[in-house]
Protein backbone atom coordinates (compact mmCIF):
# COMPACT_ATOMS: atom_id res chain seq x y z
CA UNK A 1 0.00 0.00 0.00
CA UNK A 2 3.10 2.63 0.66
CA UNK A 3 3.90 2.83 -2.72
CA UNK A 4 -0.09 2.86 -3.89
CA UNK A 5 0.09 5.75 -1.92
CA UNK A 6 3.53 7.31 -2.84
CA UNK A 7 2.07 7.08 -6.34
CA UNK A 8 -1.20 8.72 -5.16
CA UNK A 9 0.86 11.74 -3.74
CA UNK A 10 2.50 12.52 -6.85
CA UNK A 11 -0.09 12.20 -9.40
CA UNK A 12 1.47 14.21 -12.16
CA UNK A 13 5.30 13.53 -11.05
CA UNK A 14 7.10 14.88 -13.95
CA UNK A 15 10.49 14.42 -13.25
CA UNK A 16 11.93 10.93 -13.22
CA UNK A 17 13.86 12.25 -10.00
CA UNK A 18 10.42 12.28 -8.27
CA UNK A 19 8.92 9.36 -9.05
CA UNK A 20 12.33 7.12 -9.27
CA UNK A 21 11.71 5.50 -5.61
CA UNK A 22 8.11 5.76 -6.33
CA UNK A 23 8.11 3.54 -9.05
CA UNK A 24 10.87 1.04 -8.06
CA UNK A 25 8.55 -0.19 -5.28
CA UNK A 26 5.71 0.02 -7.35
CA UNK A 27 7.40 -2.30 -9.78
CA UNK A 28 7.58 -4.62 -7.63
CA UNK A 29 3.50 -4.46 -7.17
CA UNK A 30 2.54 -3.74 -10.36
CA UNK A 31 5.31 -4.52 -12.66
CA UNK A 32 4.92 -8.15 -13.09
CA UNK A 33 4.03 -8.33 -16.81
CA UNK A 34 6.43 -9.05 -18.91
CA UNK A 35 7.37 -6.28 -21.30
CA UNK A 36 7.39 -7.77 -25.03
CA UNK A 37 7.61 -5.09 -26.69
CA UNK A 38 11.31 -4.02 -27.82
CA UNK A 39 11.25 -0.44 -26.09
CA UNK A 40 14.56 1.09 -26.92
CA UNK A 41 15.24 2.36 -23.31
CA UNK A 42 14.37 -1.31 -22.02
CA UNK A 43 15.62 -4.67 -22.13
CA UNK A 44 13.20 -7.13 -22.99
CA UNK A 45 11.54 -9.12 -21.07
CA UNK A 46 12.88 -7.48 -17.33
CA UNK A 47 10.75 -9.40 -15.31
CA UNK A 48 10.56 -6.80 -12.59
CA UNK A 49 11.07 -2.77 -13.32
CA UNK A 50 14.20 -2.29 -10.98
CA UNK A 51 15.66 0.84 -11.87
CA UNK A 52 18.21 1.07 -14.98
CA UNK A 53 21.72 1.28 -14.09
CA UNK A 54 21.82 4.59 -15.02
CA UNK A 55 18.86 5.24 -11.79
CA UNK A 56 16.30 5.92 -13.61
CA UNK A 57 13.37 3.64 -13.84
CA UNK A 58 12.22 1.63 -16.33
CA UNK A 59 9.51 2.15 -18.89
CA UNK A 60 6.47 -0.13 -17.67
CA UNK A 61 4.56 -2.02 -20.46
CA UNK A 62 0.97 -2.19 -18.42
CA UNK A 63 1.47 1.60 -17.12
CA UNK A 64 2.25 2.51 -20.94
CA UNK A 65 -0.38 0.69 -22.39
CA UNK A 66 -2.97 2.12 -19.95
CA UNK A 67 -2.10 5.62 -20.33
CA UNK A 68 -2.24 5.58 -24.51
CA UNK A 69 -5.60 3.89 -23.95
CA UNK A 70 -6.48 6.96 -21.35
CA UNK A 71 -5.44 8.90 -23.66
CA UNK A 72 -7.59 7.86 -26.86
CA UNK A 73 -10.30 7.85 -23.79
CA UNK A 74 -9.69 11.65 -23.09
CA UNK A 75 -9.74 12.41 -26.78
CA UNK A 76 -13.31 11.23 -27.40
CA UNK A 77 -14.03 13.66 -24.69
CA UNK A 78 -13.90 16.34 -26.97
CA UNK A 79 -16.12 15.30 -29.60
CA UNK A 80 -18.39 13.67 -26.72
CA UNK A 81 -18.43 17.71 -25.27
CA UNK A 82 -19.04 19.35 -28.76
CA UNK A 83 -22.41 17.05 -28.93
CA UNK A 84 -23.52 18.01 -25.53
CA UNK A 85 -23.04 21.40 -27.12
CA UNK A 86 -24.10 20.93 -29.88
CA UNK A 87 -27.37 19.73 -28.62
CA UNK A 88 -28.00 22.15 -26.00
CA UNK A 89 -27.96 24.95 -28.57
CA UNK A 90 -30.69 26.02 -31.52
CA UNK A 91 -30.25 23.91 -34.53
CA UNK A 92 -29.06 27.19 -36.62
CA UNK A 93 -26.32 26.85 -34.30
CA UNK A 94 -24.79 23.61 -33.92
CA UNK A 95 -22.40 23.81 -36.60
CA UNK A 96 -20.36 26.38 -34.91
CA UNK A 97 -20.65 24.65 -31.82
CA UNK A 98 -19.29 21.52 -33.09
CA UNK A 99 -16.60 23.17 -35.17
CA UNK A 100 -15.35 25.28 -32.36
CA UNK A 101 -14.56 21.93 -30.14
CA UNK A 102 -13.04 20.41 -33.38
CA UNK A 103 -10.86 23.71 -33.93
CA UNK A 104 -9.66 23.48 -30.10
CA UNK A 105 -8.34 19.29 -30.98
CA UNK A 106 -6.74 20.89 -34.13
CA UNK A 107 -4.93 24.03 -32.58
CA UNK A 108 -3.99 23.04 -29.31
CA UNK A 109 -2.78 20.23 -29.89
CA UNK A 110 -0.04 21.98 -32.46
CA UNK A 111 0.43 24.52 -29.48
CA UNK A 112 0.93 21.55 -27.36
CA UNK A 113 3.65 20.02 -29.31
CA UNK A 114 5.36 23.61 -30.18
CA UNK A 115 5.40 25.59 -27.00
CA UNK A 116 2.40 24.60 -24.57
CA UNK A 117 3.86 21.07 -23.29
CA UNK A 118 7.13 23.44 -22.63
CA UNK A 119 5.47 26.27 -20.58
CA UNK A 120 3.51 23.96 -18.57
CA UNK A 121 5.96 20.75 -17.82
CA UNK A 122 9.49 21.87 -18.57
CA UNK A 123 11.62 23.51 -15.99
CA UNK A 124 10.52 25.75 -13.28
CA UNK A 125 10.48 29.44 -13.22
CA UNK A 126 9.69 31.00 -9.74
CA UNK A 127 7.06 28.58 -9.52
CA UNK A 128 5.44 30.50 -12.00
CA UNK A 129 5.73 28.77 -15.37
CA UNK A 130 7.99 26.39 -17.23
CA UNK A 131 10.39 27.66 -19.69
CA UNK A 132 10.67 27.08 -22.77
CA UNK A 133 13.60 24.39 -23.11
CA UNK A 134 11.16 21.50 -24.47
CA UNK A 135 9.87 23.80 -27.70
CA UNK A 136 8.84 21.55 -30.40
CA UNK A 137 9.20 18.45 -27.69
CA UNK A 138 13.15 19.15 -28.09
CA UNK A 139 15.11 15.82 -26.97
CA UNK A 140 12.46 14.09 -25.26
CA UNK A 141 11.80 11.19 -27.12
CA UNK A 142 14.38 8.73 -25.03
CA UNK A 143 13.66 10.21 -21.69
CA UNK A 144 11.31 8.61 -19.35
CA UNK A 145 8.64 10.55 -17.16
CA UNK A 146 8.34 7.60 -14.16
CA UNK A 147 7.35 4.30 -15.83
CA UNK A 148 6.03 5.65 -19.01
CA UNK A 149 7.90 7.05 -22.42
CA UNK A 150 7.97 10.89 -22.25
CA UNK A 151 5.61 10.80 -25.09
CA UNK A 152 3.11 8.74 -23.52
CA UNK A 153 2.69 11.80 -21.04
CA UNK A 154 2.93 14.74 -23.71
CA UNK A 155 -0.12 13.31 -25.73
CA UNK A 156 -1.79 12.31 -22.78
CA UNK A 157 -1.38 15.52 -21.32
CA UNK A 158 -2.31 17.34 -24.61
CA UNK A 159 -5.85 15.93 -24.52
CA UNK A 160 -6.41 17.80 -21.26
CA UNK A 161 -4.72 20.85 -23.01
CA UNK A 162 -7.59 20.84 -25.78
CA UNK A 163 -10.66 19.99 -23.65
CA UNK A 164 -10.34 23.31 -21.09
CA UNK A 165 -10.80 25.47 -23.88
CA UNK A 166 -13.54 23.40 -25.09
CA UNK A 167 -15.31 23.34 -22.19
CA UNK A 168 -15.66 27.32 -22.25
CA UNK A 169 -17.22 27.76 -25.32
CA UNK A 170 -20.52 26.59 -23.86
CA UNK A 171 -20.76 30.44 -21.95
CA UNK A 172 -20.54 32.19 -25.64
CA UNK A 173 -21.85 29.22 -27.63
CA UNK A 174 -24.31 30.97 -30.60
CA UNK A 175 -22.57 34.45 -30.62
CA UNK A 176 -18.81 34.32 -30.94
CA UNK A 177 -17.41 35.07 -34.47
CA UNK A 178 -15.02 32.38 -35.67
CA UNK A 179 -11.66 33.85 -35.73
CA UNK A 180 -11.41 35.73 -32.78
CA UNK A 181 -12.77 32.31 -30.94
CA UNK A 182 -9.64 31.10 -32.67
CA UNK A 183 -7.46 34.01 -31.55
CA UNK A 184 -8.86 34.29 -28.13
CA UNK A 185 -8.30 30.00 -27.25
CA UNK A 186 -4.72 30.12 -28.55
CA UNK A 187 -3.91 32.74 -26.30
CA UNK A 188 -6.03 31.62 -23.37
CA UNK A 189 -4.41 27.96 -23.67
CA UNK A 190 -1.02 29.67 -23.56
CA UNK A 191 -1.33 32.55 -21.38
CA UNK A 192 -3.83 30.62 -18.61
CA UNK A 193 -3.92 27.38 -19.09
CA UNK A 194 -0.30 26.31 -19.26
CA UNK A 195 0.93 28.42 -16.26
CA UNK A 196 -1.88 27.00 -14.32
CA UNK A 197 -1.22 23.80 -15.65
CA UNK A 198 2.42 24.05 -14.09
CA UNK A 199 1.34 25.74 -10.92
CA UNK A 200 -0.27 22.54 -10.26
CA UNK A 201 1.06 19.93 -11.94
CA UNK A 202 4.52 21.02 -12.97
CA UNK A 203 7.48 20.56 -11.34
CA UNK A 204 8.12 23.08 -8.75
CA UNK A 205 4.99 24.56 -9.47
CA UNK A 206 4.25 26.87 -6.28
CA UNK A 207 0.46 25.38 -5.91
CA UNK A 208 1.34 21.99 -6.06
CA UNK A 209 3.44 19.04 -4.71
CA UNK A 210 5.68 18.18 -7.66
CA UNK A 211 9.09 18.96 -6.72
CA UNK A 212 11.43 20.85 -9.02
CA UNK A 213 15.25 19.70 -10.14
CA UNK A 214 16.76 21.92 -6.91
CA UNK A 215 13.78 20.02 -4.50
CA UNK A 216 11.74 22.98 -4.53
CA UNK A 217 7.91 22.47 -4.46
CA UNK A 218 4.80 24.47 -3.89
CA UNK A 219 2.03 24.29 -1.21
CA UNK A 220 0.98 20.40 -1.70
CA UNK A 221 -2.38 21.52 -3.24
CA UNK A 222 -4.24 18.26 -4.61
CA UNK A 223 -5.37 18.15 -7.65
CA UNK A 224 -5.59 14.26 -8.93
CA UNK A 225 -7.10 14.84 -12.63
CA UNK A 226 -8.05 18.75 -12.91
CA UNK A 227 -10.25 19.81 -10.75
CA UNK A 228 -8.66 23.66 -10.37
CA UNK A 229 -6.71 23.41 -13.45
CA UNK A 230 -9.38 22.14 -15.77
CA UNK A 231 -12.60 22.77 -14.43
CA UNK A 232 -12.13 25.88 -12.00
CA UNK A 233 -10.07 27.36 -14.63
CA UNK A 234 -12.41 27.19 -17.61
CA UNK A 235 -15.36 27.86 -15.44
CA UNK A 236 -13.89 31.20 -14.60
CA UNK A 237 -13.11 32.09 -18.03
CA UNK A 238 -16.31 31.15 -18.95
CA UNK A 239 -17.99 33.42 -17.02
CA UNK A 240 -16.04 35.89 -17.65
CA UNK A 241 -16.76 35.17 -21.18
CA UNK A 242 -20.39 35.64 -20.71
CA UNK A 243 -19.99 39.12 -19.01
CA UNK A 244 -17.72 40.27 -21.73
CA UNK A 245 -19.87 39.53 -24.73
CA UNK A 246 -22.81 39.81 -22.96
CA UNK A 247 -26.43 38.35 -23.62
CA UNK A 248 -27.90 36.37 -26.48
CA UNK A 249 -30.33 38.33 -28.18
CA UNK A 250 -33.69 37.60 -26.90
CA UNK A 251 -31.96 36.17 -23.30
CA UNK A 252 -34.00 34.46 -21.36
CA UNK A 253 -37.76 34.26 -22.36
CA UNK A 254 -37.11 33.98 -26.38
CA UNK A 255 -34.20 31.88 -26.62
CA UNK A 256 -35.44 28.48 -28.19
CA UNK A 257 -34.86 25.15 -26.19
CA UNK A 258 -32.45 22.91 -26.51
CA UNK A 259 -33.09 21.66 -30.30
CA UNK A 260 -31.56 17.65 -30.09
CA UNK A 261 -31.45 16.72 -26.16
CA UNK A 262 -30.86 13.24 -27.98
CA UNK A 263 -27.68 14.65 -29.35
CA UNK A 264 -27.00 16.19 -25.46
CA UNK A 265 -27.54 12.64 -23.77
CA UNK A 266 -25.11 11.47 -26.21
CA UNK A 267 -22.88 13.65 -25.99
CA UNK A 268 -22.35 13.36 -22.10
CA UNK A 269 -22.61 9.53 -21.74
CA UNK A 270 -19.35 9.45 -24.46
CA UNK A 271 -18.09 12.44 -21.68
CA UNK A 272 -18.70 10.42 -19.16
CA UNK A 273 -17.30 6.87 -21.00
CA UNK A 274 -13.49 9.26 -21.71
CA UNK A 275 -13.84 10.65 -18.00
CA UNK A 276 -12.60 7.54 -17.60
CA UNK A 277 -9.46 7.61 -19.04
CA UNK A 278 -9.15 11.20 -17.85
CA UNK A 279 -9.49 10.47 -13.66
CA UNK A 280 -7.65 6.68 -13.83
CA UNK A 281 -5.69 7.63 -16.43
CA UNK A 282 -4.34 10.44 -14.12
CA UNK A 283 -2.51 8.14 -11.87
CA UNK A 284 -0.14 7.08 -14.48
CA UNK A 285 -0.18 3.71 -14.22
CA UNK A 286 -1.65 0.45 -14.08
CA UNK A 287 -2.20 0.32 -10.41
CA UNK A 288 -4.65 0.05 -7.60
CA UNK A 289 -4.81 4.15 -7.82
CA UNK A 290 -6.23 4.39 -11.41
CA UNK A 291 -8.84 1.16 -9.91
CA UNK A 292 -10.13 3.31 -6.95
CA UNK A 293 -9.89 6.53 -9.57
CA UNK A 294 -12.21 4.46 -11.87
CA UNK A 295 -14.81 3.18 -9.18
CA UNK A 296 -14.94 6.86 -7.63
CA UNK A 297 -15.70 8.65 -10.71
CA UNK A 298 -18.32 6.38 -11.61
CA UNK A 299 -20.40 6.18 -8.19
CA UNK A 300 -20.10 9.95 -7.45
CA UNK A 301 -21.23 10.93 -11.46
CA UNK A 302 -24.35 8.35 -10.57
CA UNK A 303 -24.72 10.26 -7.70
CA UNK A 304 -24.02 13.31 -8.67
CA UNK A 305 -27.29 12.55 -11.56
CA UNK A 306 -29.97 11.16 -9.12
CA UNK A 307 -29.61 13.66 -7.08
CA UNK A 308 -30.26 16.73 -9.77
CA UNK A 309 -33.26 14.37 -11.35
CA UNK A 310 -34.39 14.46 -7.33
CA UNK A 311 -34.33 18.19 -7.08
CA UNK A 312 -35.70 18.62 -10.68
CA UNK A 313 -38.68 16.65 -9.02
CA UNK A 314 -38.91 18.86 -6.09
CA UNK A 315 -38.99 21.86 -7.41
CA UNK A 316 -41.08 20.55 -11.49
CA UNK A 317 -42.84 17.28 -10.40
CA UNK A 318 -41.04 15.54 -12.59
CA UNK A 319 -36.97 14.10 -13.48
CA UNK A 320 -35.97 15.49 -16.65
CA UNK A 321 -33.19 14.16 -18.79
CA UNK A 322 -31.50 17.49 -19.07
CA UNK A 323 -31.61 17.50 -15.63
CA UNK A 324 -29.89 14.34 -15.36
CA UNK A 325 -26.99 14.40 -17.90
CA UNK A 326 -26.37 17.98 -16.77
CA UNK A 327 -25.97 16.61 -12.89
CA UNK A 328 -23.54 13.68 -13.95
CA UNK A 329 -21.24 16.72 -15.52
CA UNK A 330 -21.22 17.64 -12.48
CA UNK A 331 -20.76 14.97 -10.61
CA UNK A 332 -17.73 14.02 -13.46
CA UNK A 333 -16.67 17.54 -12.96
CA UNK A 334 -16.40 17.74 -8.94
CA UNK A 335 -14.69 13.90 -8.23
CA UNK A 336 -11.79 15.01 -11.13
CA UNK A 337 -9.57 16.65 -8.64
CA UNK A 338 -10.22 14.10 -5.85
CA UNK A 339 -10.84 10.31 -7.77
CA UNK A 340 -7.53 9.20 -6.64
CA UNK A 341 -7.59 10.45 -3.00
CA UNK A 342 -10.97 9.32 -1.56
CA UNK A 343 -12.73 6.29 -1.08
CA UNK A 344 -15.99 5.16 -2.94
CA UNK A 345 -18.17 6.50 0.22
CA UNK A 346 -16.18 9.64 -0.09
CA UNK A 347 -17.02 10.05 -4.15
CA UNK A 348 -20.48 9.26 -3.58
CA UNK A 349 -20.51 12.28 -1.05
CA UNK A 350 -19.06 14.41 -3.54
CA UNK A 351 -21.65 13.45 -6.19
CA UNK A 352 -24.19 14.08 -3.49
CA UNK A 353 -22.60 17.61 -3.19
CA UNK A 354 -21.91 18.35 -6.59
CA UNK A 355 -25.47 17.68 -7.92
CA UNK A 356 -26.89 20.04 -5.42
CA UNK A 357 -24.10 22.72 -5.28
CA UNK A 358 -24.44 23.13 -9.32
CA UNK A 359 -27.96 22.66 -9.26
CA UNK A 360 -28.22 25.93 -7.53
CA UNK A 361 -25.41 27.41 -9.39
CA UNK A 362 -27.95 26.83 -12.53
CA UNK A 363 -31.36 27.58 -12.00
CA UNK A 364 -30.41 29.82 -9.35
CA UNK A 365 -27.37 32.00 -9.35
CA UNK A 366 -27.82 32.43 -12.84
CA UNK A 367 -31.44 33.45 -12.58
CA UNK A 368 -30.90 35.74 -10.08
CA UNK A 369 -27.59 37.67 -11.43
CA UNK A 370 -29.30 37.42 -15.13
CA UNK A 371 -25.75 36.52 -16.97
CA UNK A 372 -25.94 34.57 -19.88
CA UNK A 373 -23.66 31.27 -19.25
CA UNK A 374 -25.77 29.92 -22.31
CA UNK A 375 -24.75 25.73 -21.52
CA UNK A 376 -23.95 26.61 -17.78
CA UNK A 377 -20.13 26.12 -18.41
CA UNK A 378 -19.26 27.98 -14.99
CA UNK A 379 -22.81 26.96 -13.50
CA UNK A 380 -21.49 23.07 -13.89
CA UNK A 381 -17.67 23.51 -14.45
CA UNK A 382 -16.83 26.59 -12.19
CA UNK A 383 -18.91 25.67 -9.32
CA UNK A 384 -17.93 21.54 -9.46
CA UNK A 385 -14.76 22.09 -10.05
CA UNK A 386 -14.55 24.52 -6.87
CA UNK A 387 -16.36 22.08 -4.84
CA UNK A 388 -14.60 19.26 -5.96
CA UNK A 389 -11.18 21.08 -5.22
CA UNK A 390 -11.85 21.72 -1.81
CA UNK A 391 -13.90 18.56 -0.92
CA UNK A 392 -11.06 16.88 -1.40
CA UNK A 393 -9.64 18.96 2.00
CA UNK A 394 -12.15 17.63 3.72
CA UNK A 395 -12.61 14.23 2.25
CA UNK A 396 -9.17 12.91 1.00
CA UNK A 397 -8.25 9.40 3.25
CA UNK A 398 -5.36 7.79 3.73
CA UNK A 399 -6.79 4.09 2.93
CA UNK A 400 -6.51 5.98 -1.06
CA UNK A 401 -3.39 7.89 -0.25
CA UNK A 402 -1.52 5.42 1.85
CA UNK A 403 -0.22 5.49 5.20
CA UNK A 404 1.95 8.77 4.74
CA UNK A 405 -0.24 10.08 2.51
CA UNK A 406 -1.92 13.52 2.71
CA UNK A 407 -5.88 13.47 4.18
CA UNK A 408 -8.51 15.79 4.57
CA UNK A 409 -10.25 17.58 7.89
CA UNK A 410 -13.09 14.44 7.93
CA UNK A 411 -9.77 12.26 8.45
CA UNK A 412 -7.79 14.63 11.05
CA UNK A 413 -6.39 17.32 8.85
CA UNK A 414 -7.62 20.56 9.16
CA UNK A 415 -4.67 22.07 6.98
CA UNK A 416 -5.38 20.38 3.83
CA UNK A 417 -8.32 22.33 3.25
CA UNK A 418 -6.76 25.50 4.08
CA UNK A 419 -4.30 24.65 1.24
CA UNK A 420 -7.03 23.57 -1.24
CA UNK A 421 -9.00 26.78 -0.78
CA UNK A 422 -5.60 28.49 -1.64
CA UNK A 423 -5.62 26.91 -4.51
CA UNK A 424 -8.52 27.09 -5.55
CA UNK A 425 -8.78 31.04 -5.25
CA UNK A 426 -5.44 31.40 -6.89
CA UNK A 427 -6.69 29.63 -9.97
CA UNK A 428 -9.82 31.36 -9.60
CA UNK A 429 -8.35 35.16 -9.76
CA UNK A 430 -5.61 34.28 -11.74
CA UNK A 431 -8.34 32.60 -14.73
CA UNK A 432 -11.21 35.17 -14.08
CA UNK A 433 -8.77 38.40 -14.40
CA UNK A 434 -6.72 37.03 -17.36
CA UNK A 435 -9.30 35.71 -19.27
CA UNK A 436 -11.51 39.09 -18.80
CA UNK A 437 -8.24 41.13 -20.07
CA UNK A 438 -7.53 38.57 -23.10
CA UNK A 439 -11.12 38.64 -24.24
CA UNK A 440 -11.39 42.44 -23.64
CA UNK A 441 -8.06 42.79 -25.97
CA UNK A 442 -9.41 40.29 -28.45
CA UNK A 443 -12.78 42.06 -28.55
CA UNK A 444 -10.69 45.57 -29.22
CA UNK A 445 -8.73 44.24 -32.21
CA UNK A 446 -11.20 41.63 -33.47
CA UNK A 447 -14.64 42.17 -32.30
CA UNK A 448 -15.42 38.85 -30.42
CA UNK A 449 -19.49 39.11 -31.12
CA UNK A 450 -21.16 38.24 -34.21
CA UNK A 451 -23.70 40.96 -36.18
CA UNK A 452 -26.75 41.03 -34.95
CA UNK A 453 -27.99 40.01 -38.27
CA UNK A 454 -25.77 37.04 -38.17
CA UNK A 455 -27.19 36.20 -35.09
CA UNK A 456 -30.55 35.76 -35.63
CA UNK A 457 -29.86 33.74 -38.90
CA UNK A 458 -27.36 31.81 -37.06
CA UNK A 459 -23.51 30.97 -36.41
CA UNK A 460 -23.41 27.83 -38.99
CA UNK A 461 -24.58 29.94 -42.53
CA UNK A 462 -23.04 33.10 -41.37
CA UNK A 463 -19.58 31.98 -39.86
CA UNK A 464 -19.54 28.86 -42.07
CA UNK A 465 -21.95 28.84 -44.91
CA UNK A 466 -23.50 25.51 -43.79
CA UNK A 467 -26.16 24.51 -42.44
CA UNK A 468 -26.28 21.17 -40.21
CA UNK A 469 -30.39 20.11 -41.22
CA UNK A 470 -31.67 20.09 -44.74
CA UNK A 471 -35.16 20.85 -45.07
CA UNK A 472 -35.14 19.63 -48.62
CA UNK A 473 -33.93 15.82 -49.18
CA UNK B 1 -65.27 22.04 -54.59
CA UNK B 2 -63.95 22.88 -51.42
CA UNK B 3 -60.55 22.93 -49.70
CA UNK B 4 -60.93 21.57 -45.78
CA UNK B 5 -57.77 22.38 -43.85
CA UNK B 6 -58.44 21.01 -40.32
CA UNK B 7 -56.19 21.53 -37.20
CA UNK B 8 -56.06 19.30 -34.91
CA UNK B 9 -54.64 17.29 -31.80
CA UNK B 10 -51.33 15.07 -33.21
CA UNK B 11 -52.47 12.21 -31.02
CA UNK B 12 -55.91 12.11 -32.64
CA UNK B 13 -54.32 11.55 -35.92
CA UNK B 14 -54.43 7.94 -36.50
CA UNK B 15 -58.23 8.54 -35.67
CA UNK B 16 -59.01 10.69 -37.56
CA UNK B 17 -57.79 9.03 -40.47
CA UNK B 18 -59.24 5.84 -40.10
CA UNK B 19 -62.76 7.89 -40.18
CA UNK B 20 -61.63 9.29 -43.24
CA UNK B 21 -60.83 5.76 -44.70
CA UNK B 22 -64.39 4.58 -43.45
CA UNK B 23 -65.87 7.43 -45.20
CA UNK B 24 -63.53 6.46 -48.44
CA UNK B 25 -61.71 9.83 -48.19
CA UNK B 26 -57.95 9.00 -49.24
CA UNK B 27 -56.52 11.78 -50.26
CA UNK B 28 -54.87 14.00 -47.56
CA UNK B 29 -51.71 15.81 -46.57
CA UNK B 30 -50.48 15.58 -43.39
CA UNK B 31 -48.11 18.32 -41.76
CA UNK B 32 -46.27 18.43 -38.50
CA UNK B 33 -47.05 22.30 -37.50
CA UNK B 34 -46.41 24.99 -34.57
CA UNK B 35 -49.57 26.83 -33.45
CA UNK B 36 -51.46 28.44 -30.46
CA UNK B 37 -54.89 28.98 -29.57
CA UNK B 38 -56.89 29.35 -26.67
CA UNK B 39 -55.56 26.18 -24.91
CA UNK B 40 -52.60 26.16 -21.88
CA UNK B 41 -50.12 24.28 -22.89
CA UNK B 42 -47.73 21.89 -20.59
CA UNK B 43 -44.76 24.07 -20.43
CA UNK B 44 -41.47 22.77 -20.82
CA UNK B 45 -39.19 23.01 -18.32
CA UNK B 46 -34.89 23.06 -19.23
CA UNK B 47 -32.37 23.29 -16.59
CA UNK B 48 -35.43 24.65 -14.00
CA UNK B 49 -35.93 27.52 -17.29
CA UNK B 50 -39.55 27.42 -17.76
CA UNK B 51 -40.78 27.49 -21.59
CA UNK B 52 -43.89 30.28 -21.12
CA UNK B 53 -45.78 30.71 -24.18
CA UNK B 54 -44.02 28.87 -26.11
CA UNK B 55 -46.29 27.26 -28.93
CA UNK B 56 -48.03 24.07 -28.98
CA UNK B 57 -47.29 20.87 -31.19
CA UNK B 58 -49.97 20.47 -33.41
CA UNK B 59 -51.31 18.67 -36.95
CA UNK B 60 -52.39 20.13 -39.58
CA UNK B 61 -54.72 18.31 -42.25
CA UNK B 62 -55.57 19.24 -45.88
CA UNK B 63 -58.21 18.05 -47.95
CA UNK B 64 -59.93 19.04 -51.17
CA UNK B 65 -63.13 17.06 -51.95
CA UNK B 66 -66.24 17.28 -54.27
CA UNK B 67 -69.17 19.18 -52.31
CA UNK B 68 -70.81 15.71 -51.77
CA UNK B 69 -67.72 14.78 -49.90
CA UNK B 70 -67.53 18.36 -47.56
CA UNK B 71 -70.02 16.96 -44.73
CA UNK B 72 -68.42 13.32 -44.55
CA UNK B 73 -65.30 15.36 -44.18
CA UNK B 74 -66.33 17.01 -41.29
CA UNK B 75 -67.78 14.78 -39.82
CA UNK B 76 -65.08 11.88 -39.72
CA UNK B 77 -62.42 14.83 -38.67
CA UNK B 78 -64.84 15.62 -35.50
CA UNK B 79 -65.36 11.93 -34.43
CA UNK B 80 -61.92 11.11 -34.65
CA UNK B 81 -60.40 14.00 -33.44
CA UNK B 82 -62.67 15.33 -30.35
CA UNK B 83 -61.67 14.90 -27.05
CA UNK B 84 -63.85 17.56 -25.48
CA UNK B 85 -60.71 19.44 -24.18
CA UNK B 86 -59.68 22.68 -25.17
CA UNK B 87 -57.00 22.20 -28.00
CA UNK B 88 -58.84 19.82 -30.12
CA UNK B 89 -58.26 22.17 -33.02
CA UNK B 90 -60.59 23.46 -35.53
CA UNK B 91 -61.51 22.96 -39.32
CA UNK B 92 -62.00 25.52 -42.09
CA UNK B 93 -63.58 25.10 -45.29
CA UNK B 94 -62.36 27.45 -48.34
CA UNK B 95 -63.78 27.48 -52.04
CA UNK B 96 -61.24 25.80 -54.12
CA UNK B 97 -61.11 27.76 -57.52
CA UNK B 98 -59.14 25.12 -59.38
CA UNK B 99 -57.86 21.27 -59.32
CA UNK B 100 -55.40 20.04 -61.97
CA UNK B 101 -53.88 16.18 -61.88
CA UNK B 102 -50.57 17.06 -63.23
CA UNK B 103 -50.18 13.19 -64.90
CA UNK B 104 -52.92 13.31 -66.58
CA UNK B 105 -54.22 16.47 -67.04
CA UNK B 106 -57.33 16.42 -66.01
CA UNK B 107 -59.38 19.53 -64.07
CA UNK B 108 -61.63 19.96 -61.81
CA UNK B 109 -63.91 17.35 -60.05
CA UNK B 110 -62.40 14.49 -62.30
CA UNK B 111 -59.18 15.57 -60.45
CA UNK B 112 -60.30 15.52 -57.06
CA UNK B 113 -61.21 11.80 -56.31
Amino acid sequence: MESVGLRAFWPKAVLPLAVAAVVAKGGVLYGQAPQLAPIPAVTAAAPDAAPRPDGKPRIDSGDTAWVLTSTALVMLMTPGLAFFYGGLVRKKNILSVLMQCLTMLCIISLQWVLFGYSLAFSGNVRGLVGNLNWLGLRGLASEPVGTLPHYAFVVFQMMFAVITPALIIGAFAERMRFIPFCVFSLLWSTLVYDPIAHWVWGPGGFVGSVPDASGAKGWGALDFAGGTVVHANAGMAALAAALVLGKRQGFPMRISPPHNLPLAVLGATLLWFGWFGFNAGSALSANATAAGAFLATHVATAAAGLTWSFLDWLKHGTATTLGMITGTVAGLVAVTPAAGFVDPAGAVAIGLGAGAACWVGVTCIKVKFGYDDSLDAFGVHGIGGVFGALAVGVLATRSATGPQGPRGLLYGDPVQLWVQFKAVAVTVVYSFCMSYVLLRIVDKVLALRVQEHHERVGLDLTQHKEAAYTVID
Amino acid sequence: MKYIVAIIQPDRLGEVLDKLTAKEIHLVTVTNVLGRGRQKGIAEVYRSHKEVGSLLRKVKLEIAVNEAYVQPTIEAITDGGRTGQVGDGKIFVLDLLRCLRIRTGEEGCDAIG
